[in-house]
């Protein structure tokens, strides 16, 4: 498994690292992004069973074509040290780092993860981070973590911790996340890097997790966190692109295709130019297309 | 490496399997209690003492409670239960793995 | 000898019970003589009794051959009863022929086969601790394993000839008018037990329940029926079959029946008027949830469910997406009540569902048949009898007769349950050839039976459909699980599995402990 910095992330699964039975079948469902928890979904008592867990399972199970992320304990904990080690050695797409606060806790982790690189005779620059934001420091710094490293996939917002230090809680309207959530997804737009929103973990209020859903993809993150298979088709469907969306994407590759075929740097459609933030928009629009099966191998039109 | 306590690993849930290593002076001693012994047990001991043997125990009793858990999953908890053993849970050998 | 699905068979066995090889699912067109019952004349006068003693006293005889049904599943008080006075009055060699057997009846059963009294069995399936004891050689003559369709065909045709039926129900006139639908212990669809009120030699009914002459709808007619036997309680309606029917929420399950639904709905089947069946299972019910929206997104109804109903079955009768139900039994009871106010749901017996050897089954006008598996093999032969272990502990069902009629049969199994495979190299136990297979749905993937041509073309390019060979779904399991150990049997035949026609598809040996 290697890190691949652009691909599609809607949407991102958590697993708990310690919990044979999700890991052994959480690669079937399609989720964008797996990550596999080593931080609060395992006990204190039971970190270095799920680390070994964990680990084994990077080395063996089927994911089916899921990213793989691990969430290893924070940076203030003794866990962080092994936890970094193990997963380097396992060979894990993306470790994530809880708790992010500064620019130079992320190059910490870096720094690590390249100690034991070389430590391991891996290969650098195969694993990527990504920075969990969960407090009012962490919010007020995502410019600058966003920004730390060449090596970074995305921002998380992670609503439970943030708004605890916020002294609020979560809200259905989330109105209480607002700022965080802008912040965040700025931060990473403009270090270009991925943003992801918080989870949303009542499974009987399907309207209420449509309802938020659609709120993050309207701002424009990529994607969800999400903490059952059964969301997955969910976000899918909201994060869809509609048949004009799809149309007019493929009208801008159509014309990439012309400009290249006249050998012109120059990409116009309808007397216009194109811009790169359409270029990659349509670039977006049909590889979720495709990957919802909005489109066949011909690139017609088969949604409902 | 030497045992200096009983290390258990593992659960008894679905797919999960419990390993525990305790003091023995035998070889590597397993006892294994799993609903697919017929035709996974061989491959389970094996498994386990690898792992063990691996992790330089060479002579140590085993209590395995299996619920149908994978390869992988077995050397997990074995390396778990081991480490606990071992008193090596913090800074684990991860050279054997 | 061995058969066409490559099975060795017992040849002492096969010569002694004057059985015949499994060949073909092709039944043609042979002619049939079928039996009639004895009939002892009366004009119906007294036949209702106190004393079930009695009555078994004054008509059974050693050797002979006794049934009961299973519609009252784990709440059944009927059989043990009636097998209570048995063991008490020292009967030996009996043969015990139900439609199925339950968990509730284990333990008499166990007794009585150590005591003597019942020598041999024929029936559906065993499970639990009776599969466990027969399995490791409990009883001496083989098990023969039938499908519904084929017990039926082999009481009409005389190879299982009852000398006295057992039969409980919720409610009876005293004459004899019963059905399944009105009492306590309602079950709804009698289906099974029809056919032994037809062809038994002495037809017993047992209910708690007995009101003014004449009971209708009927059921069971009094001309079939010799006594009603007055009982304290004949069931347990808690345990008949499950309150109220709940949605699966494991993922793993969802996933498949989404995929199952995906799978019927880009299939030739799935236009106005096809037809189908589902099972009981988690996935089976999330299937028929799925399909339901798919029906009205499309705006299609079917023409008829068939088999073991269930309430999300009766809820489309209901809201008119399914216009007939043919029920021959009920699984929970959503679908037992529905069948007392829905006259769209019509009580089938296990001829009219299955039976090979008639004018036309209902399941031979079936287009889509979802079914389950144990195992299923890289020939589609699918094992829904013995476990991983190789101890009996399922049931055939109408799992070949729906197979063998539906155009198109689906069975949905997960990839790995626990650490066994259920894709393998050779299953444990043919019980359905895999002739009468057409798709394989697990959670990593689809396949299709080859020979299915026309169902590779049309779902090979459906977007979302990850369709590979079954190979590759073997090896994908084997990956997972690891080879196992292969199992070590004695030589000894402990049971037959029947097809549907009456031949032998495989037998099952003694497991070595």
């Amino acid at each position: 498994m290697t890190y691949v910095k652009n691909r599609l992330r809607r949407t991102m699964m958590f697993v708990p690292g310690n919990n044979p039975a999700m890991i052994k079948d959480c690669g079937i469902y399609g989720a964008d992004s797996i990550m596999l928890d080593l931080e609060d979904s395992v006990s204190l008592t039971e970190k270095d069973a799920a680390r070994m867990l964990v680990y084994e399972a990077i080395k063996t199970v089927d994911f089916g074509g899921s990213e793989i992320v691990v969430r290893v304990n924070g940076q203030d904990t003794p866990f962080y040290d092994e936890d970094v080690k193990a997963m380097v050695k396992a060979g894990v797409d993306v470790i994530r780092l809880p708790k992010t606060e500064s620019a130079a806790m992320i190059q910490k982790l870096v720094k690590d993860i390249e100690h034991w690189e070389d430590e391991f005779g891996i290969e650098k620059g195969t694993i990527g981070v990504m920075a969990a934001i969960e407090s009012a420091k962490g919010v007020l710094h995502a410019p600058e973590i966003a920004e730390s490293t060449p090596l970074m996939m995305g921002l998380a917002v992670s609503g439970e911790d943030y708004t605890a230090d916020m002294h609020t809680h979560r809200y259905p309207d989330g109105r209480e996340l607002e700022f965080a959530r802008n912040m965040v997804l700025q931060a990473a737009r403009s270090a270009d890097v991925y943003a992801f929103d918080t989870v949303f973990s009542n499974m009987k209020d399907t309207e209420g997790f449509y309802r938020e859903t659609n709120y993050i993809h309207e701002l424009g993150y990529d994607g969800k966190s999400l903490v059952n298979p059964r969301q997955i088709a969910m976000v899918n469907k909201v994060f869809n692109p509609t048949k004009e969306e799809i149309e007019n994407a493929q009208n801008v590759e159509n014309a990439i295709r012309e400009a290249k075929a006249k050998g012109s740097g120059v990409i116009s459609m309808n007397g216009k130019m194109v811009d790169k933030p359409v270029v990659e928009k349509a670039t977006r629009v049909l590889q979720t297309a495709k990957a919802s099966n909005l489109i066949d191998e011909e690139g017609n039109y088969i949604g409902e | 490496m030497e045992i200096k306590t009983t290390g258990v690993a593992g659960t008894l849930e679905s797919s999960d399997i419990q390993i525990m290593v305790s003091k023995g002076n035998n070889g590597i001693e397993i006892d294994l209690d799993s609903e697919v012994k017929k035709a996974y047990g061989d491959e389970i001991e094996k498994v386990i003492t690898d792992t063990l043997t691996k992790y330089g125990l060479t002579d140590c009793k085993v209590k395995a409670t299996d619920k149908g858990a994978l390869d992988c999953v077995i050397k997990a908890r074995t390396l778990a239960a081991a480490q606990r053993a071992t008193e090596t849970s913090e800074k684990p050998d991860l050279e054997v793995l | 000898m061995e058969n066409n699905v490559k099975r060795q068979l017992p040849d002492d066995l096969m010569n002694e019970l004057n059985l015949k090889a499994y060949e073909t699912t092709d039944i043609g067109h042979p002619v049939e003589q079928r039996v009639a019952p004895k009939v002892r004349v009366t004009t119906g006068q007294d036949k209702v009794v106190d004393s079930l003693e009695q009555v078994i006293k004054d008509n059974l005889k050693d050797g002979m051959t006794i049934s009961f049904h299973h519609h009252f599943r784990n709440g059944d008080f009927a059989f043990n009863k009636v097998m209570d006075l048995i063991i008490k009055l020292g009967y030996k060699d009996l043969t015990l022929a139900p439609s199925s057997l339950t968990g509730v009846m284990n333990d008499k059963i166990i007794e009585a086969i150590k005591k003597g009294v019942i020598t041999n069995i024929t029936s559906s399936g065993m499970r639990g601790s009776l599969g466990d004891f027969v399995s490791h050689g409990g009883l001496k003559n083989p098990v023969i394993f039938r499908s519904h369709g084929n017990r039926a065909r082999s009481i009409e045709e005389g190879e299982i000839k009852i000398d006295v039926a057992f039969l409980g129900v919720p409610i009876s006139d005293p004459a004899g008018n019963a059905n399944g639908q009105e009492g306590d212990a309602v079950f709804g669809s009698l289906g099974y037990a029809l056919m032994d009120a037809q062809y038994a030699n002495k037809v017993v009914l047992l209910t708690d329940n007995i009101v003014p002459y004449p009971n209708t709808p009927a059921s069971i007619k009094q001309d079939q029926v010799d006594y009603v036997v007055k009982v304290d309680k004949i069931g347990d309606p808690d345990k008949i079959g499950s309150g109220a029917t709940r949605f699966t929420k494991d993922p793993k399950e969802l996933k498949i029946a989404q995929m199952v639904n995906q799978v019927i709905v880009n299939s030739p089947y799935f236009k106005e008027d096809f037809s189908f069946q589902t099972g009981s299972g988690g996935a089976a019910l999330a299937v028929t949830r799925y399909l339901r929206q798919a029906m009205i997104d499309k705006g299609i109804t079917a023409s008829f469910a068939v088999g073991g109903i269930t309430k999300p079955t009766t809820d489309l009768l209901e809201e008119g997406l399914v216009r007939k139900v043919m029920d021959v039994q009920d699984f929970d009871k959503g679908a037992a009540a529905s069948m007392a106010k829905n006259r769209d749901q019509q009580e089938i017996d296990a001829s009219w569902y299955a039976d090979p050897h008639n004018k036309g089954a209902v399941v031979n006008n079936l287009d889509v048949s979802i079914l389950s598996a144990l195992q299923i093999d890289t020939d589609f032969n699918v094992n829904v009898m013995t476990g991983s272990d190789g101890v009996i502990r399922g049931a055939v069902g109408g799992h070949q007769d729906s197979a063998a009629g539906a155009k198109m049969t689906i069975i949905t199994a997960p990839l790995v349950r626990g650490r066994n495979a259920t894709v393998v190299p050779s299953v444990e136990t043919v019980v359905t050839p895999g002739e009468s297979i057409d798709v394989l749905i697990t959670e990593r993937g689809i396949a299709i039976n080859p020979k299915r041509k026309d169902l590779i073309d049309a779902l090979s390019n459906v977007p979302g459909l990850n369709i590979v060979s079954i190979e590759d779904l073997q090896k994908m399991a084997e990956k997972q699980v690891g080879k196992p150990k292969k199992l070590e049997y004695t030589d000894r035949t402990v049971a037959l599995v029947e097809y549907r026609d009456g031949t032998v598809i495989d037998a099952i040996k003694q497991v070595k402990d």
